[in-house]
């Protein structure tokens, strides 16, 4: 039983800590969030390309440095934590893995290197305005080689130089690489409960795209990448749960009312016990996910599900205790307690909310049982 | 990352499961086995004729040192051993609080001479213990207990009331904490002893609980002389010398017993609603199955964690406190909600009723694993004190003598 990270993992989760607290405390997320001209930090994504995160998990043959999953984990998990507004998931999580699991070889030797080195920074593009997306229901269109129809709000929509756009074909669902710097394609900012990360509406008037897999099987594969994505984004949920749990707990041992600490008081105490609790299922949950993620196992489906539901509630749950356990002051625009609190909803409704993947997961398990 | 054994563990695995296949039947699902509520009287004589064999194959403590009857082997193989044994149907032990609690405490605190009297024979199933310590006015706040203790000669006398303590009725000894002095503040008057069950003066009466069954007992002190030399600790250690035996507690007290998040599941997929669709069809039965289902994984993975740092010769993190805290509420909500799916007849317990009653007992069962052990609040208390580095509630009768502490009565 060696169900834990190895010591080498572990040590690059401490660089790439120290890195982020050094380059990217709580002042750099709130500069992205208050100036609507900085769509995101571009000295953090240096920092992290620097030290080589995008290219954690692409194989040395396209460019990458092959370390793998459970090093992309551990870096996720960092980038949670510091709020860093970059498009890390967008770019790595998603684009990365898009083509990574469906590109052609010619595909996967021009995009891939590229994301390495960050060069190109890839999204992409599956929700078409307020309410679910279904296999049935896109109206974004691909034919002749040619993309029609609007995405929004596509994550790094404005800054990405490609997209994976999730589109109807002429026989089914398929999953389309798009330049947004070519023709045929206009963008416009939109904005969102989390400024910190950047999102647009993106109009594909006859842009020309290629397809990335086979039509008809675009469903089916942007449900294969969220799986995976899944795992990486409850990192990074669980980052930013674990910085809230400290930030209360911080804060309750020096706030004093009725002369003396709030947290001696057991109704901060079982508040704070208790988003411990959903923190440590939450890591759980997800380290069995980055084994699944790191193996290719055939559990993936019901860790994913299981790391992304314990994940985005534990997320959503710290980020809003910490602001009750700050009171009033928690309620400024001032107080950091809000971007958290932003980014916890944000990432909440990324790739699928918890009603989605609790669906997914039950759905998952009748597959296993079936079986 | 990986869930393999060390070549050692599987070794280890190995000759355990064969060593079980040949003295056990494996279990076999829907059959109910010697496992299931039987009184205890004749549920002891057969658990005492298992633990003897274990004992026998040198398998009963693997982790105690061998002069007191065990292999001096790593935790992590009492680990493999228990994994096995889960596999077979074996009857339930009588001897998880003496040799989780008692006998961690007789190592610690008692004579060389009586380690050797009496950890042997706790190995071996031959004597059954207990553990005499909460009181009707002493529950959470256990250091407000008032069993007395006066010394006399070479004896000590005890008088007062014990309560909640598991098996008392067919326990041969048992470790007590008692009030040695009123005047002292109530940490500091406590003393700490092991007693003979049979002394003159012990009456033990069965608690009925809420499920009708009685697991525990009231544990009456009239006069009863015990001997100084059965003093665990100096008098007024009382308190160390119990924290001594909570520590191992939490470590003795975890999971709960089904029904789980996939028995639920199971239930579902099998039980129609309304529209005559399985209840699994329902989306909001979908989503309270995945929600027990992720707590469920979480609490096993945990577990892994654990075991990998005692796999390591670590001790576990502060993680593996949450068990309990976890899964005794859980096994509430599941119980409750598996009735909910069988409407009325949700209320039928016994032959009837589906996975043998299993969520109708659940129901009766959780409400007492929510207090045992440290209850819902005490074990979020020490979260937060320990783990999370809280400041300690003010205490308005720490320092005060224990006789002038307000009683309410």
């Amino acid at each position: 039983m060696n169900f834990d990270f190895s010591d080498a993992q572990k040590a690059l989760k401490k660089q790439t800590r120290d890195m982020l607290r050094s380059a990217c405390d709580l002042t750099v997320p709130r500069r992205v969030f208050e100036d609507s001209s900085e769509s995101y930090s571009k000295d953090v994504w240096a920092a992290l390309v620097d030290m080589e995160a995008p290219a954690t998990a692409i194989p040395e043959e396209y460019g990458g440095i092959g370390f793998g999953y459970l090093e992309l984990c551990a870096v996720a998990e960092e980038v949670g934590r510091s709020l860093a507004p970059v498009p890390f998931s967008s770019s790595v999580y998603l684009a990365t893995e898009a083509i990574l699991m469906a590109g052609s070889e010619e595909q996967k030797k021009e995009f891939l290197s590229k994301l390495a080195t960050g060069e190109a920074i890839g999204t992409f593009a599956l929700s078409e305005g307020p309410g679910l997306v279904t296999a049935n229901s896109l109206s974004v269109t691909y034919a002749g080689g040619k993309l029609q129809g609007t995405k929004s709000p596509v994550p790094d929509g404005d800054i990405a130089d490609f997209a994976v756009v999730v589109a109807e074909g002429t026989t089914g669902s398929c999953l389309a690489l798009v330049d947004l710097t070519g023709d045929g394609v206009s963008r416009k900012p939109v904005d969102t409960v989390d400024p910190s990360r950047s999102h647009a509406a993106i109009t594909f008037d006859g842009a020309p795209a290629q397809l990335l897999g086979s039509e008809g099987a675009g469903w089916d594969l942007k449900n294969r990448v969220f799986d995976r994505a899944a795992i990486l984004f409850a990192m990074e949920q669980l980052g930013g749960a674990d910085a809230c749990l400290q930030m209360a707990a911080d804060y309750s041992r020096g706030r004093y009312a009725f002369g003396r600490p709030i947290g001696s008081f057991q109704a901060i105490k079982h508040k704070l016990a208790d988003v411990y609790i959903r923190n440590e299922l939450a890591r759980a949950n997800n380290y069995y996910g980055a084994w699944a993620l790191s193996t290719d196992a055939a559990e993936l489906p019901m860790a994913a599900a299981a790391a992304r539901v314990g994940s985005i509630e534990a997320y959503q749950f710290a980020s809003k205790e910490n602001i009750q356990t700050h009171g009033g002051i928690g309620f400024t625009w001032e107080s950091d307690c809000h971007l958290f609190y932003r980014r916890s909803k944000l990432l909440s409704l990324s790739i699928g909310s918890a009603r989605v993947w609790k669906d997914r997961l039950v759905s998952a398990l009748e597959s296993r049982n079936a079986a | 990352m990986d869930f393999n054994d060390t070549p050692q563990q599987a070794a280890f695995r190995t000759e355990v499961r064969s060593w079980l296949e040949a003295n056990a039947e494996r279990k076999v699902e829907g059959k109910r086995g010697l496992n299931r509520r039987i009184d205890s009287e004749k549920g002891l004589a057969i658990a005492k004729v298992w633990q003897a064999k274990k004992a026998a194959a040198g398998y009963a403590c693997l982790g105690f040192p061998e002069e007191y009857g065990g292999q001096g082997r790593p935790l992590f193989d009492q680990i493999v051993y228990d994994q096995e044994e889960e596999q077979f149907d074996v009857p339930r032990s009588f001897f998880a609080i003496g040799l989780g609690m008692c006998a961690p405490t007789m190592m610690t605190y008692a004579t060389e001479e009586q380690k050797q009297r009496h950890i042997p024979p706790m190995v071996s199933g031959e004597e059954v213990w207990c553990q005499l310590f909460s009181e009707p006015s002493a529950g959470s706040d256990l250091a407000g207990l008032g069993t007395r203790a006066v010394q006399d000669g070479d004896d000590w006398v005890i008088n007062g009331q014990k309560v909640w303590t598991s098996g008392a009725h067919y326990s041969d000894w048992g470790i007590l904490v008692t009030r040695h002095d009123r005047s002292l503040a109530k940490h500091k008057g406590l003393t700490f002893f092991f007693l003979d069950m049979k002394s003159p003066g012990v009456e033990v009466r069965p608690i009925k609980q809420i499920s009708g069954a009685s697991d525990f007992n009231e544990v009456y002190f009239t006069n009863v002389r015990i001997p100084d030399s059965q003093r665990l600790g100096g008098v007024g250690d009382g308190w160390t010398v119990s924290l001594t035996t909570l520590m191992n507690e939490r470590l003795a007290v975890g999971g709960a017993p089904p029904p789980d998040a996939m028995d639920l599941f199971k239930l579902a997929a099998s039980t129609q609603l309304e529209d005559g669709e399985p209840a699994l069809a329902d989306r909001a039965v979908r989503e309270k199955v995945a929600d027990w289902y992720v707590q469920a994984e979480g609490l096993r993975h945990i577990r892994s964690r654990a075991l990998t740092a005692l796999s390591r010769g670590e001790a576990p993190g502060p993680e593996a406190s949450i068990s309990k805290v976890v899964s005794a509420p859980k096994l509430q909500d599941i119980s409750a909600y598996g009735m909910d799916l069988l409407d009325i007849g949700g209320s039928i317990i016994g032959d009837e009723a589906p996975a043998d009653s299993a969520f109708q007992n659940g129901y009766l069962y959780a409400p007492g694993l929510r207090i045992a052990g440290g209850t819902d609040e005490i074990l979020r208390n020490i979260i937060a004190e320990r783990v999370l580095g809280l400041p300690g509630d003010i205490r308005v009768d720490r320092d005060k003598p224990f006789e002038d502490i307000p009683t309410g009565r």
